[in-house]
């Protein structure tokens, strides 16, 4: 059984990671990073229950509170982003090239 | 056989929903998604024995944290679709090619690997302990105690960090009451605008005001109201009246005065676009 | 007989002769470092140091009696050189030469360089040259007598080019310098040879172990110490730079180009003498170059008509006659050194009056625009041409007595170095007429402008001193061997003592030939009108007008050789290793300027090639985990 949670995991993940390449704001860029990190943490509670060690647990609980201080500091930036430039495409950000 | 139904539904719900919030135009479409994806996976935590991961996954993430995406977006600006066209070229090809491949090479490892048939499950685990809480806890202030200890510091930091990434030094004293009717009048046009409607036949405030030579003041309307007339058609049976309209929606509005009314509500942000410069 | 050996010694006179060479030493520092401070009285320095030298010599040389003294000062280099004086009999004559001329010149050069706003750095380089000089001569081993060596040198370049605003003369300063260049880099390498032979570079060291060393190591290092002394004394083949030295100021031409620095080779040669006497074919190359450069210096004399260049070629010439005497051993010794300390004067004399004549004409330098001189600077003219018969050997003056015991010698030892020598006297006698007929006899030929007049007594009274040395001081030393006898602890005389004769064969030829050589110079230059543009002349003249072509030869076989060395080395540093780095910079530049590309500044690109990475990565951990 624990499989297909392992599966579900991996898909979410990818999907995750297929919204970062294509979207251009930078908060559904933002909440597309903590789908991924959701994927993770699911896989963890997945590990955790199929070696009956809570340490997975421990470990998502981690994850969760590591993406907390992200997130208060990621939405930080991109307000501050914004309040210069005007915008929340990541694509304008992109001074710092060749 | 009941947890079997459970994770189907709610995988089939999640997936759907992850795929929804990164193809939906509107980012508070996608909140919502992102939201309804993890109440999923808070039902699927409780499913694998992990009750308060499911307690904290609720109240954490889609308490908390979709709670600040929220508040980022209205401030951003809720209103705004995004384009979904892309721009770079063969982004969208390669992400496509690159996100299925990976999580087909995933899929296939996790396929391969040789698991256990039967999960061990973690009644061993918790029942010394006396429940999953308590399990928990004694790990996170045995094993874990340092690195919990550090978790707190991140968090004062990160407290820290966007206070001082949100916080807007004021580099001249704020303008009073005084100093504005001054420069208004500095400007050489002390009057309000033009209410909408006066001096016409009509008092509706989507309807531009005549001016005493009997020409049409475009500042009159709101360019917010010109704008939702225009796109749904509620022109005004005069064309002159309809012109002045679709002048109003069409061109920034960059008379004197309505720049002053907007500089005043943003000074504080042009200051700090000054520093940034 | 052997030279004596040399006694350790400090305290006296001669403890103290340290002094000659930091007296003139601490004039150039003051000179130098105190700057236009001392521009108002910078020259007495410089005259008080020399002389100052000169007392201490006099004192030295008082209470010298014949001994050999070493007075040790101070390590130079740990276990292999220290800086230590030998005073000899040798030395000592050199040093009363050098600080009794030298400082006449420095009287004389306070009139002649009176209207020169450079003055006071004049002096600082004429204290300079003395001091390195006595460097060079007091010195006990050849470390230090290398020092002194390079010191003279650079004392010359900075001197030669001492009006650098004259592009011939920065020229002619470098040309001394890289040409001297050659001669100490054989010096050097005779050094080492030296050092790697006998382990020790002191005189008395080595003329001690002179026989343990094979007779090919010696003629090696023979060879290379005359490489050396050609060098500095303009001897073939390293003649050229001395003609064109002449650029600098007359009293240095008199000073270093005529009296002293030049003859420092001769000095090396008699100095090295345990060399040369163990290395009989190096004393044969000796002699072969002495003659071939009296005879060139003289041939060159012969048609120049600017009276420095003149009176250079008669130097080449005199030390060609010093270099002869040095190579003929023991016998030869004395009277080289005799003719050196007599040539000093009446050249220095010469040097002297043509420079108070230049003074005089508007520093006009060519003979033939002068003529008849006599009637207005009596003086300069009296005291010229006694220096003019002394040179040519008219009987009893000081040259007769010295180029006579050269050529007597010469004689003895080989016949035919002996009958050119005789003839370089005639031709000596030609040119010197020549000059002094061009000079103040005949027709007046001077410019419109030119007024010339006597010189001031600050530059006529050191003339008058050297005339009289010119006159008696040959005499002096020849005469019952006075000067082989005083010089005999230090070089070693001839068992049989020469008897001077003045009927002997060469003596009664060679005073034949000067006077031919004289009348010729009277009818062409004297009796007749000397033309004001110089005839084309036949080839030989020509031949001679161009210093016998030195300077072509010096240019076609080293210069355009090297020239083309240099544009193949830089042909191959630009071409070669320039465009090697260069083309590996420009393809890393271009390959870079490319790949820069990469980074387009889209956060999106850069997440792709993550994702990609990680895609891979996954890929390549379930192929491993397969197998």
């Amino acid at each position: 059984m624990t499989t297909e949670y392992l599966v579900l995991s991996a898909l979410l993940f990818a999907i995750g990671a297929l919204g970062v390449l294509i979207r251009r704001n930078a908060i559904v860029v933002f909440m597309c990073v903590e789908l991924m990190l959701n994927a993770c943490n699911l896989a963890f509670v997945t590990f955790a229950r199929m070696h009956g060690n809570l340490d997975g647990q421990i470990i998502a609980f981690f994850v969760m509170v590591v993406a907390a201080a992200e997130v208060v500091i990621g939405l930080a930036i991109i307000v501050t982003i914004f309040r210069t430039r005007r915008s929340a495409s990541v694509d304008d950000a992109n001074l710092l090239k060749y | 056989m009941g947890e079997t139904i459970t994770f189907w539904v709610l995988a089939v719900v999640s997936v759907g929903a992850a795929l929804g919030m990164i193809f939906s135009r509107k980012a508070v479409y996608s909140a919502l998604l992102l939201g309804g994806v993890m109440l999923c996976l808070a039902v699927l935590y409780a499913v694998q024995e992990a009750p308060f991961l499911a307690a904290v996954q609720i109240i954490v993430y889609t308490g908390a944290i979709m709670m600040l995406f929220l508040f980022v977006l209205m401030l951003v600006g809720v209103d705004s679709a995004d384009s979904l066209v892309e721009t770079l070229r063969g982004q969208r090809v390669w992400a496509g090619l690159a996100g299925i491949g990976f999580a087909v090479l995933v899929i296939l490892a996790i396929g391969n690997a040789l698991f256990v048939p039967e999960p061990a499950g973690l009644a061993a685990a918790t029942e010394q302990a006396g429940g999953n809480v308590q399990a928990l806890a004694r790990l996170v202030f045995t094993r874990y105690v340092f690195a919990f200890e550090v978790t707190s510091a991140l968090l004062i930091t990160a407290a820290l960090g966007a206070m001082v990434l949100a916080h807007r030094e004021r580099l001249e004293p704020k303008a009073t009451q005084k100093d504005m009717a001054r420069a208004r009048f500095a400007e050489g046009d002390p009057s309000p605008l033009p209410a909408p409607g006066t001096y016409a036949r009509n008092n509706a405030i989507d309807m531009p005001a005549l001016l005493p030579d009997g020409s049409v003041s475009e500042l009159s309307v709101n360019r917010h109201i010109a704008r939702y007339d225009v796109e749904r058609g509620h022109l005004p049976d005069d064309p002159k009246l309809a012109e002045a309209l679709k002048h109003a929606v069409e061109e920034e509005p960059v008379t004197e005065r309505s720049h002053r009314h907007e500089q005043a509500s943003s000074q504080e942000t042009d200051s700090q676009a000054e520093v940034t410069k | 007989m052997e030279p004596a050996e040399i006694i350790p010694h400090s305290g006296g006179v001669i403890g103290a002769s340290w002094l000659m060479i930091a007296l003139p030493l601490l004039g150039a520092a003051i000179l130098l470092l105190g700057g236009r401070r001392t521009n108002a009285w910078g020259h007495y320095l410089g005259v008080l140091m020399s002389l100052g030298s000169f007392v201490v010599a006099v004192l030295a040389f008082l209470q010298l009696a014949g001994g050999r003294y070493s007075i040790r000062l101070f390590d130079f280099i740990p276990g292999i050189a220290d800086i230590s004086l030998l005073v000899d009999p040798l030395s000592i004559s050199f040093c009363l030469l050098i600080t009794g001329v030298g400082s006449l010149i420095h009287i004389y050069s306070i009139g002649y360089m009176s209207h020169d706003p450079d003055r006071r750095r004049f002096f600082a380089y004429l204290n300079l040259f003395v001091a390195a000089m006595l460097l060079l001569v007091l010195s006990s081993n050849y470390v230090g007598l290398f020092i002194g060596w390079e010191g003279v040198g650079l004392a010359s370049y900075l001197l030669i080019g001492f009006w650098q605003f004259k592009p011939t003369a920065a020229a002619a300063a470098k040309k001394a310098f890289i040409v001297n260049r050659v001669g100490d880099f054989g010096l050097l390498v005779g050094i080492f040879l030296m050092w790697t032979t006998f382990g020790s570079l002191a005189f008395g060291d080595i003329s001690g172990k002179v026989g343990e060393a094979s007779q090919g190591t010696l003629t090696a290092i023979g060879l290379l110490l005359l490489l050396g002394a050609c060098g500095k004394s303009a001897q073939l083949p390293l003649q050229s730079w001395l003609l064109d030295a002449m650029e600098g100021p007359t009293p240095v031409s008199a000073l270093i180009h005529a009296a002293t620095m030049v003859t420092a080779g001769v000095y090396l040669v008699v100095r090295s003498g345990f060399i040369f006497e163990g290395a009989p074919t190096a004393q044969l190359v000796v002699t072969i170059v002495g003659v071939a450069t009296l005879l060139a210096g003289a041939i060159i004399g012969c048609a120049k008509d600017d009276i420095k260049k003149g009176l250079a070629g008669s130097t080449m010439s005199q030390i060609g006659y010093m270099m002869l005497g040095a190579g003929l051993g023991p016998a030869g010794y004395a009277f080289a050194i005799g003719h050196l300390i007599t040539h000093g004067f009446f050249k220095a004399n010469m040097f002297l009056g043509a420079g108070s004549v230049m003074h005089g004409m508007n520093d006009e330098v060519n003979m033939r625009k002068y003529g008849g001189l006599f009637s207005v600077m009596k003086v300069t003219a009296v005291t010229f041409i006694i220096g003019y018969l002394a040179i040519i050997g008219f009987p009893l003056l000081s040259g007769y007595f010295t180029k006579d015991g050269i050529i007597e010698t010469a004689m003895h030892h080989n016949q035919i170095l002996g009958w050119l020598a005789v003839a370089g006297a005639g031709l000596t006698g030609f040119y010197m007429s020549r000059m002094v007929f061009m000079t103040f006899f005949g027709k007046r030929r001077w410019d419109s402008e030119a007024h010339p007049h006597e010189s001031p007594a600050v530059m006529t009274v050191p003339l008058i001193i050297l005339s009289i040395g010119s006159i008696f001081l040959g005499g002096y030393l020849v005469l019952s061997n006075r000067l082989m006898l005083f010089l005999a602890p230090a070089v070693g005389r001839p068992e049989e003592l020469p008897v001077f004769h003045w009927n002997s064969v060469a003596g009664l030829a060679t005073l034949a030939l000067v006077a031919v050589g004289a009348v010729l110079a009277w009818f062409k230059y004297g009796k007749a009108e000397v033309p004001e543009v110089a005839p084309r002349g036949s080839f030989v003249t020509v031949f001679a007008r161009r210093d016998l072509y030195g300077d072509a030869l010096n240019e076609a076989l080293l210069m355009r050789p090297g020239q083309w060395l240099t544009r193949i080395a830089v042909f191959f540093d630009n071409r070669g290793i320039d465009g090697l780095v260069n083309g590996l910079a420009a393809t890393i530049g271009g390959s870079s300027g490319r790949l820069r590309r990469l980074q387009t500044g889209f956060a999106r690109t850069y997440a792709l090639s993550i994702l990609f990475g990680a895609a891979v990565l996954a890929g390549a951990l379930l192929l491993v985990g397969n197998l």
